[in-house]
């Protein structure tokens, strides 16, 4: 479809349709309090050239992942991505396609949507996933709603391991319906008993796998424990790579695996755009927010792909609709699909034994530092570490000589000050043997000048 | 056991006794087309007349199905559960959704006979 401006001819032609004389006129509903006397005071015109290097002056004062060492984590990866992703996703026959509404035209978007999902079930270990949602965090929400809708009960155990941001827009979900999340605080250093918080309201517990201190769980006992007691268990991942080796959700018992997708595919992005992935169990299928792209046969016996169950979805069933609050992340999604597709089963695994490895690396180096100590028992590619002072100004000074040297605690948990000395580090396939280098070369003149 | 008695959005009711089962229409069925999906309320939970009693759904959508009059539920059809087509192929008999034991029998007094909801549904056009 093309896009055409309007002239001044169409204008007065759409006004007189209107009934009215001039545009501003259309907002004399509006109180004389709420606009503004004089245009909003900005700088003058300029040109196209001048703006550029305007902005290109600002970006330079970003320290951008792309050009530091980086070993910043806590639900955002840095990793390489194939130059094949960005080449096939800026396609036009993929790049400008939203999830179709007359979706049967569109067979290769809806055969890759499939394929995502078939790949998100996979790692998984679920049954059956979604087209995809907004994020990893909205994600989480869904899975702690439609939890209480299958179960009909309020509660949710929210475990202190689970990043609090995905904690927060639990919360923000919930602020309306009966039932805030309640939960253990977050302890990197000792292990929590979340199954004693289940009650018979309790609809899930929510924990997260590797928890936001990069600790690994075994979850077949709490899966054991909220199964007993009539409750769902949702797993949330924010590094899916970490599937790769770690026992899936599904495996250990989840109903519902909440994820972060961006690790595949997709860059930081500056925090978004983003991706969720949601996966769950079959015979919950009718309560799973969110679209389904389906296989089926054509009147010929062809392969084909359609949207299936959209009757649960919101522009059939409106406010009864499974949920009003999602879409999918169709651009995002591709690309995961994309990426994981190269990689392949043996490469996915090969990935995450390389990123373990660096931060098995890291964790060496770091522990020589003294003052430094490991908290983790277990890891897969980020871990905590407790440092001798608050941990926030050592990234900043970091920062100023060229280096992401992880994330505060302070900046996750700015309500627990007893976490302000605690220091998040990842490390991926960027993370070169250079970088570790001078990150704790740095970090050891930071502590021991 | 009595005759079918038909509300404005599409249920029947046949009392039998102290408790009358409740269902969809043909008319109502054959709107929706093809059911997949019913989901049932729990036995014992007390619902008033106009409350959501279930929900149907077709390939083409989900609807609620509603009390015709107030009661608790005593039964529910689980048989939709594994074969949601008998809402399509037996709508007013094996393909019924719950039984209700009544709490006011006289909110049956508003409800439309046979005639009436044929009346009604032909002049919906």
């Amino acid at each position: 479809m093309r896009y055409l401006g309007l002239n001044d001819a169409d204008r007065r032609a759409m006004l007189a349709a209107i009934g009215v004389d001039t545009i501003d006129d259309l907002y004399r509903d509006v109180p004389a309090a709420a606009t503004l006397a004089a245009p909003v005071d900005l700088p003058p015109h300029r040109g196209e050239m001048e703006v550029s290097r305007t902005l290109a002056s600002l970006a330079a004062r970003n320290l951008p992942a792309s050009a530091a060492p980086c070993f910043l984590g806590a639900g955002a990866y840095r990793h390489y991505v194939p130059a094949a992703v960005d080449y096939l996703i800026q396609r036009g026959e993929f790049l400008t396609s939203y999830t179709p509404y007359q979706p049967e035209i569109s067979q290769g978007t809806l055969q890759a949507l499939f394929e995502f999902q078939t790949q998100v079930a996979l790692i998984t270990g679920m049954e059956i996933a979604s087209a995809s949602h907004y994020d990893g965090a909205t994600a989480c929400a869904e899975a702690v709603l439609m939890a209480r809708r299958l179960t009909k009960r309020t509660g949710a155990v929210v475990s202190g391991g689970l990043h609090p941001h995905y904690r927060q827009v639990i919360a923000t979900n919930l602020r309306f319906l009966d039932g805030a999340p309640a939960g253990p605080d977050p302890v990197p250093d000792a292990a929590e008993d979340i199954a004693d918080r289940i009650d018979d309201n309790t609809a899930c517990v929510v924990v997260q796998n590797p928890d936001v201190f990069g600790r690994l769980h075994d979850l077949a006992p709490l899966a054991a424990a909220c199964h007993a007691a009539g409750a769902l268990l949702v797993v949330a991942v924010t590094e899916p790579l970490s599937l790769g080796l770690v026992e899936s959700p599904g495996a250990m018992g989840a109903d519902i695996v909440a994820a972060e997708g961006q690790s595949l595919g997709n860059g930081l992005n500056f925090g978004g755009p983003y991706l969720g992935l949601f996966a769950t169990r079959e015979k919950f299928v009718r309560q799973m927010p969110g679209r389904i792209a389906g296989e089926t046969r054509d009147v010929d016996g062809r392969r084909g792909w359609v949207l299936t169950l959209s009757a649960r979805e919101q522009h059939i069933r409106r406010e009864k609709a499974t949920s009003n609050i999602c879409t999918n992340s169709g651009l995002c999604a591709l690309a995961f699909t994309i990426h994981l597709a190269l990689l392949g089963e043996d490469g996915f695994r090969r990935l995450a034994a390389i990123n373990h490895a660096a931060a098995v690396r890291l964790a060496d180096w770091l522990s020589g530092i003294r003052g430094v100590t490991i908290v983790n028992d277990t890891f897969f590619n980020e871990f905590a570490v407790r440092l001798p002072r608050p941990a926030a100004p050592v990234v900043d000074a970091l920062a100023a000589r060229g280096i992401l040297g992880g994330v505060p605690g302070s900046r996750l948990f700015p309500d627990h000050p007893e976490l302000a000395d605690v220091l998040l580090v990842a490390a991926t396939e960027t993370a070169s043997e250079a970088d570790v280098e001078s990150f704790v070369t740095a970090l050891a003149a930071e502590l021991e000048p | 056991m009595s005759e079918l008695r038909y509300t404005s959005d599409h249920e029947w009711i046949r009392v039998d006794g102290d408790v009358a089962t409740v269902g969809i229409s043909a008319f109502a069925q054959e709107q929706l087309g093809d059911v997949v999906f019913v989901e049932l309320p729990d036995i014992g939970k007390k619902l008033a007349k106009g409350a959501e009693a279930a929900t149907v759904e077709s390939v083409k959508a989900a609807s609620e199905v509603y009390a015709p009059v107030g009661g608790e539920v005593v039964e529910v059809n689980g048989a939709l559960v594994d074969d949601p087509a008998l809402v399509n192929g037996d709508p007013t008999g094996e393909g019924w959704f719950i039984k209700l034991r009544l709490s006011n029998p006289s909110e049956l007094d508003g409800l439309m006979d046979e005639a009436g909801y044929k009346a009604f549904v032909a002049a919906r056009g």
